[in-house]
């Protein structure tokens, strides 16, 4: 094992408070770390890649785009599409921010990708769950429940994850079509076994990306209509990894709203649709936190995306049941509240 | 607590005639799918509503008395075993779909829905749920979602876990609790995750909403037969390695398939060592490309014989071969003990290998059933209940295979859990930190620790006494138990 795991668990093993970052390319989303954080950039490298049993185990420190390089050259893929806000995201950063790019509909997200991990707890002790196989039911999914959770529940060191072979051929339609229809639309689509593999919606655009065989997506663009979109691969990596113009707004704040895909256009005013409608980017004036009680009205929620904000967590506040059960579950891994303080869930009341 | 007692506690809050604890009454309930342990519990509870299934949770865990939930009882770990000291409380009568949403494409079940009851209710929206265990016609969502069960097809459209919104979940204590959402994600930790597989032990499920997918337009099976298990087990990694994912990917090997064929009359090849069926499925241009692409692949591996079904009919009757392997058995055998490893597929040959010498020396026959796309093992152990010295034989073999998996490094169980069959094992595949996290995690659900008590994960102690004991780097990872 490496120093840098050692020197973590001695510290926890120490009862000394601990905050882990991978390049802290995520550092917007959630509270400001109380500790000052120490990087697990350092803790990488691939420990196992095998493509024909689609499994991946890397560090976690590993950077994305190196995992990426490595899968294509093997004619495969990460299948949640983790969105890059800088060059140097980590897997860890990934798997612990949990965010799925627009694939998300097709191929799952990033916990439904996990298969097993390598954490060490509030007590420092550096435990496995898991595996490297597809389907493993011993025990609880400690994995599963790790994603998303920031870190706080464990610091991830090592991560397996399912890959899947990249599509053989990928092509994207467009359709000019107002918000309402193309929800619509993609609702409509999303009834019939087309292959497809993404569909959003920008600046009155209807954007359907099909990945399949080479005359199975022929064949479902005729289907679909509209036209095809050249440069099919920079407007995917544009909406996935946010470089796209609308999701800046001078002044406003980006939130994310996680919502049932078939909640109505109207109910909220959004700049861009994913996922088949069911992830929408909103922007709002700084400082107005009502998406949050809008967000649950709806059956959803609300993330905050702006790197403006400074106070709280940002997310979704919990029902108070939830947050109960959450904060004995954080307990049960963490037991004395000494890792990624102040990051993900607001203070106990 | 005297039977008595506790059953005037129950009817307080539930009509009695639903209160059953007289010998003949709980007899049925005796045991699940996993034939080999029996016991009675004290009394049945067959609640209909929230109210009565909270009511009977807060009555137990007053006095301390251990609850198991039961679905369909198809259970094959044991699960769902009742305790003898505790009430079981039958979740049949929760057998509603309460909603189906065609443009959201879910269902809002109760937990007493059997899985394929909801494929049937969508059908004519053109819609499936798609993870469908070999026992979809009998078992419920809720013993589902408590195991994960996959089924023939999730090795494409995933797993339980991958196909479930939201659970709603009564704790221990007989509060209520919603995990998952109508959205693809929730907010905070991923309840959901960890509820799901958690067998019984974390909450009851009350109610679920699935996922469902549109019908694919097209499906069409090969079947091919080898000479060879090692070229078959091949032939699995090298369709994958070509960038096809099948709708589904089954082995079986020759004792297998010779009791299937003697059972369905599926045209399964009998002269074959090993035989695969490989489904694909899409739009009718995508399946008619993968097709070609897979036969080419099959008949380059090696294959002896390969036939694609020539209709829906035909097809259909293949995978119901496959779908009846573990009737099939039962047909051949007295009794069968059916094992759930998984293993890394690449050590397909040398774990078959093992299972045979194995086999010679328990003096047991073994058939094979295979999940080759996602290298989960189905080894039937074939033994005579009735013969005491034969049933010690055939745990100790089943006992053997799980650890060759652990060691190829796999896991203990796939999809049918760990419930009381595995415990033993899950001292082989974790450490005593490891254990005592999984310990932990429960207490924060159920701190009382009345739900399926014993099962799932077993005490420290449990792996002292059993001495099942993992050697890691020359380390033991329970030196603390020493003392015992
Ligand atoms: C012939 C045969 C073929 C099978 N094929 C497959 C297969 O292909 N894939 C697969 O994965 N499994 C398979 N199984 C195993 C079994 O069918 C599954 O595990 C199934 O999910 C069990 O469902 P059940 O309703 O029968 O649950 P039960 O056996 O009644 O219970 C199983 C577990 O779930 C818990 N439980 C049940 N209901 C609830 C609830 N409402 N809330 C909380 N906990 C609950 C129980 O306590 C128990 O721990 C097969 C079994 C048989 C007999």
């Amino acid at each position: 094992m490496s120093d840098l795991i050692d020197m973590l668990a001695a510290r926890l093993k120490n009862k000394q408070p601990i905050s882990v970052i991978g390049s802290n390319t995520k550092g917007f989303l959630g509270g400001a770390l109380t500790d000052e954080p120490l990087s697990m950039r350092e803790h990488a490298g691939i420990v196992n890649y095998e493509p024909t049993e689609l499994v991946l185990t890397a560090k976690a420190g590993t950077a994305l785009s190196e995992i990426n390089t490595l899968l294509a050259k093997s004619g495969q893929m990460l299948p949640f599409e983790p969105p890059m806000f800088g060059e140097d995201s980590t897997l860890g950063g990934a798997m612990a921010s949990g965010l799925s790019g627009p694939r998300r509909i097709h191929l799952g997200s990033a916990r439904d990708a996990i298969l097993g991990l390598r954490l060490i707890n509030g007590l420092g002790q550096h435990l496995r769950f898991g595996g490297e196989v597809m389907k493993n039911v011993a025990g609880y999914d400690l994995s599963r429940l790790s994603v998303g959770a920031f870190g706080t529940l464990g610091i991830l060191t090592e991560i397996s994850v399912k890959v899947l072979p990249l599509p053989e051929q990928e092509r994207t339609q467009m359709l000019t079509y107002s918000n309402a229809r193309a929800l619509s639309e993609m609702i409509r689509i999303g009834r019939h076994p087309y292959p497809v593999s993404a569909m959003t919606w920008v600046n009155d655009m209807l954007y359907v990306r099909l990945s399949g065989t080479g005359r199975g997506v022929d064949a479902a663009a005729k289907a679909l209509g509209g036209e095809t979109l050249a440069n099919q691969k920079r407007y995917w990596n544009s909406i996935c990894h946010h470089m796209h113009p609308s999701f800046k707004q001078d002044q406003e704040w980006l939130w994310r709203l996680s919502v049932p895909p078939t909640t109505p256009i109207n109910s909220i005013p959004f700049e861009i649709l994913d996922w088949a409608g069911a992830q929408r980017w909103v922007h709002a004036a700084p400082f107005d936190y009502s998406l949050f009680e809008l967000a649950e009205s709806l059956g959803g929620h609300a993330t905050c995306f702006s790197s403006e904000r400074v106070e709280g967590t940002g997310m979704q506040p919990l029902k108070p049941l939830v947050m109960q059960l959450s904060h004995r579950v954080k307990k049960a891994l963490d037991p004395f509240g000494l890792i990624n303080r102040g990051r993900f869930l607001e203070e106990a009341s | 607590m005297k039977t008595e007692i506790l059953v005037a506690a129950l009817a307080g809050g539930m009509s009695s005639n639903r209160v059953l604890h007289s010998s003949h009454e709980t007899a049925p309930y005796e045991c699940d799918g996993l034939t080999m342990f029996k016991a009675r519990p004290k009394v049945v509870v067959l609640p209909e509503t929230r109210e009565e299934v909270c009511y009977v949770l807060k009555v137990c865990q007053e006095n301390g008395v251990p609850v198991v939930a039961r679905g369909a009882g198809t259970g094959l770990s044991g699960g769902a075993l009742p305790h003898a000291e505790g009430v079981l409380m039958v979740m049949a009568k929760f057998n509603r779909i309460l909603a189906v949403d065609g443009d959201a494409r879910t269902a809002r079940v109760e937990p007493g829905v059997r899985n394929l009851a909801i494929s049937e209710a969508v059908s004519e929206l053109g819609l499936y749920y798609a993870p469908d265990p070999s026992s979809q016609i009998a078992c419920s969502i809720g013993g589902n979602i408590a195991e994960n069960s996959g089924g023939v097809h999730c090795l494409k459209y995933g797993l339980t876990v991958h196909n479930v919104l939201s659970v709603t979940l009564a704790l221990a204590d007989g509060s209520i609790v919603t995990v998952g959402s109508d959205a693809l994600d929730s907010p905070g930790y991923d309840l959901l995750a960890v509820t799901i597989g958690s067998e019984g032990l974390l909450g009851i499920v009350l109610e679920a909403t699935v996922k469902l997918l549109p019908k694919p337009e097209e499906m069409r099976v090969v079947m091919a037969a080898f000479d060879d298990v090692t070229k078959a087990g091949d032939s699995v990694g090298r369709i994958i390695a070509e960038g096809i994912i099948p709708a589904g990917l089954e082995m079986m090997d020759g004792p297998a398939v010779a009791a299937v064929e003697d059972f369905v009359k599926a045209g399964y090849p009998l002269d074959a060592e090993a035989m695969l069926l490989c489904e694909v499925d899409g739009t009718r241009d995508e399946v008619a490309e993968e097709l070609l692409k897979v036969e080419r692949i099959l008949k380059d591996s090696g294959a002896t014989m390969l036939r694609v079904a020539k209709d829906e009919a035909e097809r259909i009757l293949f995978w119901k071969g496959r779908k009846s392997a573990f009737p099939a058995v039962g047909r051949i055998s007295p009794d069968y003990y059916c094992m759930d490893g998984t293993i890394p597929r690449k050590h397909l040959s040398l774990v078959l290998t093992r299972m045979r010498e194995m086999s010679k020396r328990y003096a047991l026959r073994c058939a094979n059933v295979f999940h080759a796309g996602d290298g989960n093992l189905h080894p039937l152990i074939l033994f005579d209940a009735n013969d005491p010295e034969e049933l010690t034989r055939a745990e100790a073999f089943g006992a053997e295979i799980l650890e060759l998996c652990v060691e190829v490094g796999g896991t203990i169980t796939g999809e049918h859990g760990v419930g009381i069959e595995k415990i033993n094992e899950m001292c082989v595949q974790f450490s005593s930190d490891e254990l005592t996290q999984f310990h932990e995690l429960k207490a924060a659900f159920d701190p009382t620790g009345i739900l399926n008590p014993g099962k799932a994960v077993p005490t420290l102690n449990r792996c002292a006494e059993f001495g099942k004991m993992h050697i890691h780097k020359g380390q033991m990872p329970h030196p603390e138990l020493e003392r015992f």
